[in-house]
């Protein structure tokens, strides 16, 4: 098994963080794994992405171009991510802001309306994770299990305590996430 | 004892490892896309545990003499830098090399010419391996591939700098220094005691005992007949490192018919464009480069007389094409592909260029 994934949106949004949680859930799996983030003078407000690859085996490269899934959090990230899905693959995101959404008919399509329910539930803060558990839905690259594990592992000591309030989040998003049909 | 299991980006690995090897000081400036390796210091506070110095210079100039100083007394003493930061030191490396100091200067490279970018390139090959600095001199080269070679590569590099009282070059770039990759790190090796200093750098200039002369330190000698003496002693050193230290790696070479030459972040690709070339039937291989100096030329030159052509990837306008040139002696035909000025090239891009260049020719 390897998944090659892109999480894409705006700065502050929690994609990096998102990324790494997921990266240090699949190591305490015993998977191999990379995180690849773009980095560029923009923080929050800008663009950011990270690659992330869960593999059984040894990755060979860190830098892609095509993905077994796209998880996208704005417009911009998704014109310019759509493209880059392999066919078959998956292609997940949040309707909020998104007034031209997804067309391929070759990809699998799910949309998690995290942005909306964080902030109906207060629950801002664990956004990413909302969007995180409904990957899990859609493809469980990695078990709830090791989620605990790689928070634990990824989160600096004072922050533990948000722990239950992230797996909450993660079940939230495996509950709302829904499949999206191209007509 | 067991491996302890981390998750880091390259830059950070590259800290803890300065920690885990007993490094003494390390002198540096922030710069991206590797101010991770300060930020990773300032957060371990070594100087609590090891005692080792960490130190933010005024500049580049600065960092590189104060690592002179300290490599003079013997110390294991480290800098780290990006592509305009390393100009910077350019006169201060010629120094190490012409004073015989070890030492390890690490160049996470980005985009240039000038200030150019902050994303990833390798267009620093040439500065790296053909001098920088003015004179007859060589670095020892290590091109990292991962995380766990930027890790391994500090413990390496002090055993070389030590042995052959040569400056070390790690030369990375904001690829392998921005991702993070599972880290296996090892035990705290403690740092020298004065007396193991005196008996591992006894060339050290750290105080004389009446026991024996100066230990003077300096890269100045007026007399022209012993500085080409001084520079015999040089050369004859640079040799021994062709002959006893050149590192690199093969990869499905096996059954090859045509080899992928590439070192650090190209190599990770090149093996990607590996899986698709042979998915598609061809028959394709990577040598991967490990030290750049000293360059693998008897395997450029072996495999120039068994495959149908070479393709060196790398992210510049061809710089180590060159070297895989001069050793091949034109054999078989020899491309370049890369995109540069921070741009990085894809494996899809990789393989496609093979196919064009080499492939079609």
């Amino acid at each position: 098994m390897t998944e090659e994934i892109i999480i894409a949106g705006f700065g502050g949004q929690g994609v990096l963080s998102m990324g790494k949680i997921l990266a240090y859930s699949g190591a305490m799996q015993d998977k191999e794994v990379s995180w690849m983030p773009s980095y560029g003078p923009e923080m929050r407000g800008g663009t950011a992405n990270v690659s992330v690859i869960i593999s059984d085996e040894r990755i060979s490269s860190p830098i892609i171009s095509q993905f077994d899934t796209a998880i996208i959090l704005n417009q911009q990230s998704l014109d310019k991510f759509q493209s880059a899905v392999k066919p078959g693959g998956i292609l997940l995101y949040d309707p909020n802001g998104v007034f031209n959404p997804p067309t391929r008919k070759d990809i699998n399509i799910y949309k998690v309306a995290a942005t909306e329910k964080a902030s109906e539930l207060g629950m801002a803060k664990v956004f990413n994770m909302i969007v995180l558990g409904a990957f899990l839905q859609v493809k469980p690259v990695v078990t709830e299990e090791f989620i605990e594990k790689g928070l634990l592992k990824s989160l600096p000591e004072r922050h533990h305590k948000m722990i239950p309030e992230n797996l909450k989040a993660v079940q939230t998003g495996k509950a709302i996430v829904e499949t999206v049909h191209v007509l | 004892m067991a491996k302890e299991l981390k998750l880091m980006k390259g830059n950070e690995a590259i800290a803890e490892a300065a920690i885990r090897s007993g490094c003494d000081g390390y002198f540096g400036y922030p710069i991206t896309p590797q101010s991770e390796v300060m930020e990773h210091l300032m957060i371990e506070k070594p100087w609590e545990t090891t005692g080792m110095v960490v130190l933010q210079a005024e500049s580049e100039t600065s960092s590189i003499n104060m690592v002179y100083g300290g490599a003079g007394v013997g110390k294991k003493v480290m800098t780290s830098s990006s592509s305009p930061g390393i100009s910077l030191m350019q006169e201060g490396l010629t120094y190490l090399a012409g004073a015989e100091l070890p030492a390890l200067i690490v160049n996470v490279v980005r985009g240039g010419p000038g200030l150019g970018t902050i994303q990833p390139s390798q267009a620093d090959y040439f500065q790296a391996v053909k001098g920088g600095g003015h004179g007859d001199y060589q670095m020892y080269v290590l091109a990292p591939a991962s995380v766990q070679e930027m890790y391994d590569f500090v413990f390496k590099a002090w055993e070389i700098a030590f042995k052959y009282r040569n400056p070390v070059m790690i030369l990375s770039d904001g690829a392998i220094g921005q991702v993070m990759e599972k880290l296996y790190v090892g035990p705290h090796i403690p740092r020298w005691t004065e007396e193991e200093l005196r008996k591992n750098a006894p060339w050290a200039s750290c105080g004389k005992p009446t026991s024996r002369d100066h230990n003077i330190i300096t890269s100045l000698d007026l007399d022209s007949a012993k500085q080409e003496e001084h520079n015999h002693k040089l050369q004859a050193k640079y040799r021994e490192m062709e002959e006893k230290e050149v590192l690199f790696e093969t990869i499905n070479c096996e059954d090859a018919e045509y080899i992928f030459v590439a070192y650090g972040s190209s190599a990770r690709i090149a093996q990607k464009a590996i899986q698709l070339g042979r998915e598609k039937g061809i028959k394709v291989g990577l040598l991967r480069l490990i030290t750049l100096f000293p360059f693998p030329k008897k395997q450029v030159a072996e495999f120039s007389k068994k495959v149908k052509g070479m393709l060196a990837v790398e992210m510049s306008a061809g710089q180590m094409v060159e070297d895989v040139r001069l050793a091949a002696e034109f054999r078989c035909p020899i491309e370049h592909f890369g995109r540069y000025g921070g741009i990085i090239h894809t494996p899809h891009e990789v393989l496609e260029a093979l196919e064009e260049k080499i492939i079609k020719g």
